[in-house]
């Protein structure tokens, strides 16, 4: 047992502080049990949301300390005990209360991406598929919707405005998993190029740093992604050849 | 009074895991205007957390598999007191919805000539769960959410339904609070599915999340309908016991499906020791042809390692009584000797991280720590196995939060496919229902009025209790007293002091406002979980036998006379609980031959 100081943001979105709560730290524990504690003894209305508590549901993330996590996979034994820990909510997205924002962005951006259409099965009426084939989107669902890498990326951290004409990291996560998924017959590369905003995104990889199930973002995903549209609307010769021949 | 909104449709679905998703899925394919209401935001309930597959005889790996062996396996894993009907559908259907699920965009592992590939679990005869490493649960909301969202279905997320409104005898609606900010929302409805999961966080040690609170079961008993088994709780026989903070989080079966074994503190196999007579022939007796088992399936009998969850989660918890159990009170689960690491971490990659992060363990190195943790409600609301029709009209149940299907015990893996085929049905039986009303139901306006004003109560008490200190004492109370070995004595204890902390719930307040307050949520969530803590208690009361997943320490035996009966409880007219014995439905000749048939 330990004695550690939370600084904890409490407000909501007129406006609010970071308040310091002591608590004892039992061995093992992460940031969300210190939370808890909290809640269940000083602060019953400290908002937070949690699940699973094992890194599966991507429900608690916030910012400790300054870093992007998620509180259920943080144990409290990487901090000392003489400096306070501040605890804050994700910056991306307008705050609700306490550790708890809006995230209502990523289920509309979930909406409107083009969805699966699958191909006709095979002869004996299913569809084989080699692992090999099924690994490269496996990849991409592991997300567990965190939406951390949505937290980190500047384009919409600092620039809130740009949310109208970019999708975000975990949306080309899953445009990926679309894109390369073994019987999705839909070409969503115009999609990508226009309502996804893809351009907009400088590589900087800042998402992938933080995937807590690292996935290759930039990467596998991104990067694909970005040679695609580049592929079809940017290729000269294919300009040229488009031009001569009337077709686009 | 609080000011509320109102909302109308056809059928409301509420929950929005496996189960709800299907329904709503269902509802909404056949036309019908639909709402799907989840406590948290959508992707995130239960059957995210689900991890090692989906039972279905494919017979992709062992061509032998059919439903007939799996509603044979299902049926014994029970106790055979499984709702035959509910068995024999499962097994008929679960093929056909993971098929759906791939149609729909999930991608699951794959054999070498690429059809879905299948894993062996505890108390199936063949490989037969289909699933993606150890995250199959995380594939499959995410499929059903994926495909939900584009078929103009009404989401509301983060809504707590606090209550269900009737007009007469039949269901017409039910009464919300938003989390967010609070607001009350009324809805109208010809039909509400529950489909809210279980129980668990009534007990201490659990694999089950906050939202584990047994609202739905609190809600149709409260509305008058029929739940059964609920003395029947499941202890999965591994969920990490170090650090304390993790103790209760779950080690996938799938652990011991591709390998692993438990052995105790003097290196011990021990589950040899433990085969109940029941499973003698079916279960190998050395460890050589355990061993071999895993190559194949056909000339070699199972390992002991994956009997039923109930045998294996009492014989841990007799070795640790013995004293041969591991440090910190659990036993070892050992992977590490007998795969390599690049297997482990291809197979088993959760739970490599999750020991890795939370305990510092590498599984790949060193057996893991393990000891069971309460898991699953076999226990739920009583329903018509084809239509998912409780004993009220116009309310249906599917999932956990629906009894009958899983007996005395639930095998691994068959939940996942319970979700896809029940919460199918439900869907379906919630249209047929709506549709075939001649009047639609109305909200009576006193009603819904009552409800809210219980709802504000809390605020205006001041100098009440803490509910957090409520909930930390029924979870304590449950933990000792209803656990997985249970006696009399122990279970009046229980009673008596849920009595005394239904009125310590009665009597908490609540600091703050109504946005986002989880003191105030969980003050609300009290009442469930005191509804179910008590069904529980009485039921296994009443069950003078041990079978499944009630064991008592005072009847160690089963009862032949008791195998013939459910333990049904309803609300008397007094507002009492009302427990009642009543015989299992009457199997057809032919299935109960499936049965006999000692293959």
């Amino acid at each position: 047992m330990s004695q550690y100081t939370l600084r904890v943001f409490r407000g909501d979105s007129s406006g609010g502080d970071f308040r310091d709560y002591e608590v004892e730290v039992e061995e093992g524990q992460v940031v969300l049990d210190v939370i808890h504690t909290i809640q269940a003894t000083q602060a019953n209305d400290l908002a937070v949301r949690w699940n699973c508590k094992a890194g599966k549901c991507g429900s608690c993330s916030a910012e400790v300390d300054g870093q992007p996590r998620l509180m259920c996979m943080t144990r409290m034994a990487q901090f000392e005990a003489s400096q306070p820990i501040t605890v804050a909510p994700i910056k991306t997205f307008p705050i609700i209360k306490d550790l708890v924002t809006d995230v209502s962005f990523n289920y509309e951006a979930a909406k409107r991406i083009p969805q699966l259409q699958i191909r006709e099965p095979g002869r004996d009426g299913t569809y084989r598929m080699q692992q090999i084939d099924v690994e490269r989107s496996q990849e991409f669902r592991k997300c567990i919707e965190c939406f951390l890498c949505q937290d980190v990326c500047h384009v919409i951290r600092d620039h809130p405005e740009n949310k109208e004409n970019f999708f975000g990291p975990r949306w080309f996560v899953r445009l990926a998993e679309l894109e390369m998924h073994p019987l999705d017959t839909v070409d969503r590369t115009e999609f990508i190029r226009d309502a996804g905003g893809i351009a907009y995104c400088n590589i900087t990889k800042c998402c992938t740093e933080v995937c807590p199930e690292d996935i290759h973002i930039t990467d596998n995903a991104i990067i694909p992604l970005k040679e695609r549209v580049v592929d079809k609307y940017y290729d000269p010769f294919r300009w040229i050849f488009g031009k001569l021949t009337g077709k686009p | 009074m609080a000011e509320y909104e109102t909302h109308e449709y056809d059928v409301v679905v509420v929950g929005a895991g496996g189960a709800g998703l299907r329904a709503a899925i269902e509802a909404s394919a056949q036309g019908v205007k639909t709402a799907l209401i989840c406590k948290s935001l959508l992707g995130k309930a239960h059957t995210v957390m689900a991890e090692g597959g989906i039972a279905a005889a494919m017979g992709n790996i062992y061509p032998e598999d059919n439903w007939q062996v799996h509603f044979r396996d299902t049926m014994r894993g029970g106790k055979m007191l499984n709702n035959w009907r509910m068995a024999q559908l499962h097994a008929q259907e679960a093929p056909e919805r993971v098929y759906e699920l791939e149609r729909w965009g999930a991608l699951f592992d794959r054999t070498g000539d690429g059809r879905i590939s299948q894993r062996p679990f505890g108390g199936h005869r063949y490989d037969r769960l289909a699933h993606v490493g150890d995250r199959t649960g995380l594939e499959m909301i995410r499929t059903l959410q994926q495909h939900a969202v584009h078929q103009g279905i009404d989401v509301f997320m983060e809504v707590t339904v606090s209550s269900l409104l009737k007009d007469g005898d039949r269901i017409s609606g039910a009464v919300a609070y938003q989390r967010e900010s609070g607001h009350i929302m009324v809805f109208n409805a010809k039909s509400v599915v529950l489909a809210t999961g279980g129980i668990g966080k009534a007990w201490k040690v659990t694999s089950n999340s906050w939202e584990y609170t047994g609202d739905g079961h609190s809600l149709a008993y409260q509305a008058g309908a029929d739940l059964i088994d609920m003395e029947f709780v499941q202890y999965h026989p591994t969920g990490m016991v170090w650090p304390p903070s993790v103790r209760g989080i779950l080690v996938t079966e799938g652990v011991r499906g591709d390998g692993g074994t438990l052995r105790n503190s003097e290196g011990e196999r021990f589950m040899f020791r433990y085969i109940p007579e029941f499973f003698k022939a079916e279960t190998a007796d050395t460890e050589e042809e355990a061993d071999r088992w895993y190559g194949d399936k056909v000339n070699n009998r199972r390992t002991p390692d994956l009997l039923p969850r109930d045998e294996v989660a009492r014989a841990i918890n007799s070795e640790v009584k013995a004293g041969r159990g591991s440090p910190h009170g659990g036993v070892f689960l050992d992977i590490a000797s007998r795969r390599t690491p690049d297997e482990i971490r291809r197979r088993l990659p959760s739970m490599y991280h999750q020991f890795m992060k939370l305990a510092d363990v590498d599984i790949t190195a060193v057996p893991m720590e393990v000891g069971p943790t309460c898991h699953y409600v076999m226990g739920g609301v009583r329903v018509d196995a084809d239509t998912g029709a409780s004993t009220v009209p116009g309310l249906f149940a599917a999932g956990e939060v629906a009894g009958g299907m899983h007996g005395a015990n639930r095998l691994g893996g068959n939940s996942l496919s319970d979700l896809l085929v029940f919460g199918r049905r439900a869907g379906a039986g919630a249209v047929e229902y709506a549709n075939g009303l001649a009047t639609s139901p109305r909200v009576d306006q006193g009603q819904a009025d009552a409800i809210v004003t219980e709802m504000m109560g809390y605020f205006e008490r001041d100098g009440g209790e803490n509910p957090y200190s409520v909930q930390k004492d029924l979870q304590e109370t449950m933990q000792e007293l209803v656990g997985i070995i249970r006696t009399q004595s122990e279970l009046k204890q229980a009673l008596a002091k849920i009595q005394e902390l239904k009125e310590r719930a009665d009597n908490t307040s609540v600091e703050g406002n109504r946005q986002y307050n989880p003191g105030w949520h969980l003050a609300m969530d009290l009442k469930s979980l005191l509804a179910v803590s008590e069904a529980s208690c009485l039921a296994a009361t009443e069950r003078k036998e041990s079978r499944g997943g009630h064991t008592r320490e005072d009847y160690p035996g089963t009862d032949p006379e008791w195998g013939r009966h459910n333990i049904a409880i309803r609300r008397a007219e007094d507002g009492g609980m009302f427990v009642t014995k009543e015989p299992l439905p009457q199997m057809p000749a032919d299935l109960a031959a499936l049965l006999e048939d000692g293959k």
